[in-house]
């Protein structure tokens, strides 16, 4: 099977900054595959995904490398049928679900407009395909959901709702960008449960940005370990669980809780590994000046 | 029932508002020097004379006294007779409200209209030397006021390309049909839009004098909400679902922005009320202001006191109306 999502060598700077954000980042996702992002804050493991889905903030731009979607460079397309491509093929499941709702509109737009406005459904089809994915992420009464505004659910609701318009156009990849961080814990489990149905019955290519190597190993089939942007190791889950093979990687790994032992200490990542990590993406940025 | 009682409470409070300006205003006028006999009566007027004229206005009476009686009457209706043109207040203050009202909205309208589009213009074309022509423009708005750009747009309209008129309210050789002081509006209802082109020719430049200032608070407001909205999540969730700029701004980000936006255009939407005393001044029209600079320069005391009365219910009435205004579009607070 050929990979629908390919991201190639791709690099991102701030806007008048030699200093990349994104460095030489390359993966792959087939159709039907989860792939695990995971880094500590700020290791450039959201900002991937906002590449990819053309939401990059205005002071950062692609300086390199490609981005294909379904087999067609993003990078070359004119703006707008970027974004109506990107809107067919793919969506985001925020990480917030109390700011990813508008707040003056009803929820029933919020899911079908996607549907409506850019694909071109008639608004009865939408609302029945509204109707049916708010079943399949196990709400109850869809119809009062569909009616009420966003601050009348709960946090969980939300992501509840935010999951089903994710799926509502059946993306061909779905960009998870730390889909359970702000719920509580009790709600997280059914959260990721949810994310992983939908995306095996449609065999959803998708991106799982995380820092929580608990949830990749139940999630993800792959996983890439991000440090400052690049990415350190590019591993399979039980490959990696059996022996991560770069020492930052390790690291992480032994500083995450484990449910089979839980009274083991946890160590913290260590100082030296730090440095070592921190010094080899350094390291990229000269091959890469003196490349480019 | 909990509506009810919010009603109930909300007309309390302005009932309040009425009688905290009704007391100032009454005590306020009386206090400052001038007399309004003085201003009726020759030259050489006999001390008799003086003593008939303030009996026969009730000025002899004691202040508490005076207002003992005035309040009486105001709460039947009657607001008392004007001294300098010597008819019943309330007709008079009636007869010129809708020619106010009419330049206050028509100012108002033109203030949202540019206002919005500054704003929205700015934020579609934000960080680039497009927004920095709206802040400029916004600084020379503000920075300028309402009298002074009258005086501006009678040089320029006025006087270099004469286009729109300077004074009065209509062209004075027109016949009115009009039954009622709501011109503007009657001549549309009428289909008389000859008539209804002359208000507005008269209308334009004392309605953008008042609107520019406002303009240019909007403007300036609306697009620093729109710019915070833009970076919130529900607004970047839209644009990966392959919609435009367009259609991001106008209906991901405005109706949320526009809340705080409504709420200052209430409370500036009074003041440019109070600048209709003077604007209404510089342009010769026939309004409540204009009538009341003649009342004070009078020492018209009963006039005075029906006018303030007025504007006070006229601003109350408006803040009720931006309070409803801000629920019905707020979900929020809808079931509060």
């Amino acid at each position: 099977m050929s990979a629908f999502l390919t991201v190639n060598n791709l690099s991102a700077a701030l806007h008048g900054y030699e200093q990349r954000v994104l460095r030489s980042v390359s993966f792959s996702i087939d159709t039907g595959e989860v792939l695990g992002l995971v880094g500590e804050s700020g290791a450039g493991k959201s900002m991937i995904g906002k590449a990819i889905l053309g939401i990059l903030p205005t002071a950062i731009e692609i300086v390199e490398g490609e981005i294909l979607l379904g087999g067609q460079d993003l990078q070359k397309m004119k703006p707008a049928d970027r974004r109506r491509l990107i809107g067919a093929t793919a969506a985001l499941i925020p990480q917030d679900p109390l700011t990813a709702l508008n707040p003056s509109r009803r929820i029933e737009p919020q899911i079908t407009n996607r549907l409506v406005d850019i694909l071109g459904w008639t608004k009865a089809d939408a609302r029945l395909r509204a109707m049916e994915l708010l079943n399949e992420v196990h709400i109850d009464n869809p119809e009062r959901v569909m009616a009420s505004y966003p601050h009348e659910l709960s946090g969980g609701m939300r992501q509840r709702v935010l999951i089903a318009s994710a799926f509502a156009a059946n993306p061909k990849l779905v960009i998870a960008d730390e889909p359970t961080t702000a719920l509580d814990v009790t709600v997280q489990k059914q959260i990721l449960r949810l994310i992983r149905d939908l995306q095996a019955r449609h065999s959803t290519a998708m991106v799982f940005v995380t820092h929580d190597l608990g949830v990749v190993s139940k999630v993800c089939q792959r996983l890439s370990v991000l440090y400052g942007g690049k990415i350190v190791e590019n591993s399979s889950i039980p490959d990696f669980f059996a022996g991560p093979k770069h020492a930052y990687s390790r690291a992480l790994l032994a500083a995450t809780p484990k449910y089979t032992d839980p009274d083991a200490s946890l160590l913290p990542v260590d100082e030296a590994v730090i440095e070592a990590v921190a010094a080899e993406v350094l390291e990229s940025d000269k091959e890469w000046r003196h490349g480019g | 029932m909990k509506l009810l009682r919010a009603i109930l409470v909300r007309l309390m409070t302005m009932s309040v508002t009425l009688i905290g300006a009704a007391v100032v205003v009454f005590f306020v006028i009386r206090v400052v020097p001038g007399n309004p006999i003085a201003m009726m009566l020759p030259p050489g007027a006999t001390e008799d004379d003086i003593a008939r004229l303030t009996a026969l206005y009730g000025l002899d009476k004691s202040i508490i006294e005076q207002f003992w009686i005035w309040l009486s009457g105001v709460v039947q209706g009657d607001f008392g007779t004007s001294i300098s043109l010597r008819q019943p207040v309330m007709p008079l203050v009636l007869g010129r409200l809708p020619a106010t009202l009419e330049l206050a909205i028509f100012a108002l309208v033109i203030a949202v209209v540019i206002g919005g589009a500054l704003a929205l213009t700015g934020v579609r074309h934000r960080e680039t030397r497009t927004e920095t022509a709206v802040d400029v423009a916004n600084g020379v708005g503000l920075s300028i006021p309402d009298f002074l750009w009258a005086l501006i747009l009678i040089v320029l309209f006025g006087v270099l390309m004469p286009v729109f008129h300077i004074s009065g309210r209509i062209s004075p050789s027109l016949d009115l049909p009009f039954v009622t002081q709501f011109y503007v509006f009657e001549s549309v209802a009428r289909l008389r839009f000859d008539l209804w082109w002359d208000l507005l020719k008269h209308m334009f430049m004392p309605a953008l004098a008042l609107a520019i200032p406002l303009a240019a608070i909007i403007s300036q407001l609306l697009k620093q909400s729109l710019k915070e909205t833009m970076h919130l999540d529900y607004v970047t969730l839209a644009r990966t679902k392959g919609y435009g700029e367009n259609h991001v701004i106008l209906s991901e980000a405005l109706p949320n922005a526009v809340l705080p936006t409504l709420t200052l255009i209430g409370v500036q939407f009074t003041f440019l009320i109070g600048g209709t005393v003077i604007i209404e001044r510089l342009f010769s029209y026939e309004g409540l202001g204009n009538m009341a600079i003649d009342a004070v320069i009078n020492r018209d005391l009963p006039l005075i006191q029906g006018i303030v009365i007025v504007f006070a219910l006229l601003f109350t009435l408006i803040n009720l109306a931006v309070d409803m205004m801000y629920a019905l579009l707020n979900p929020r607070l809808r079931h509060a």
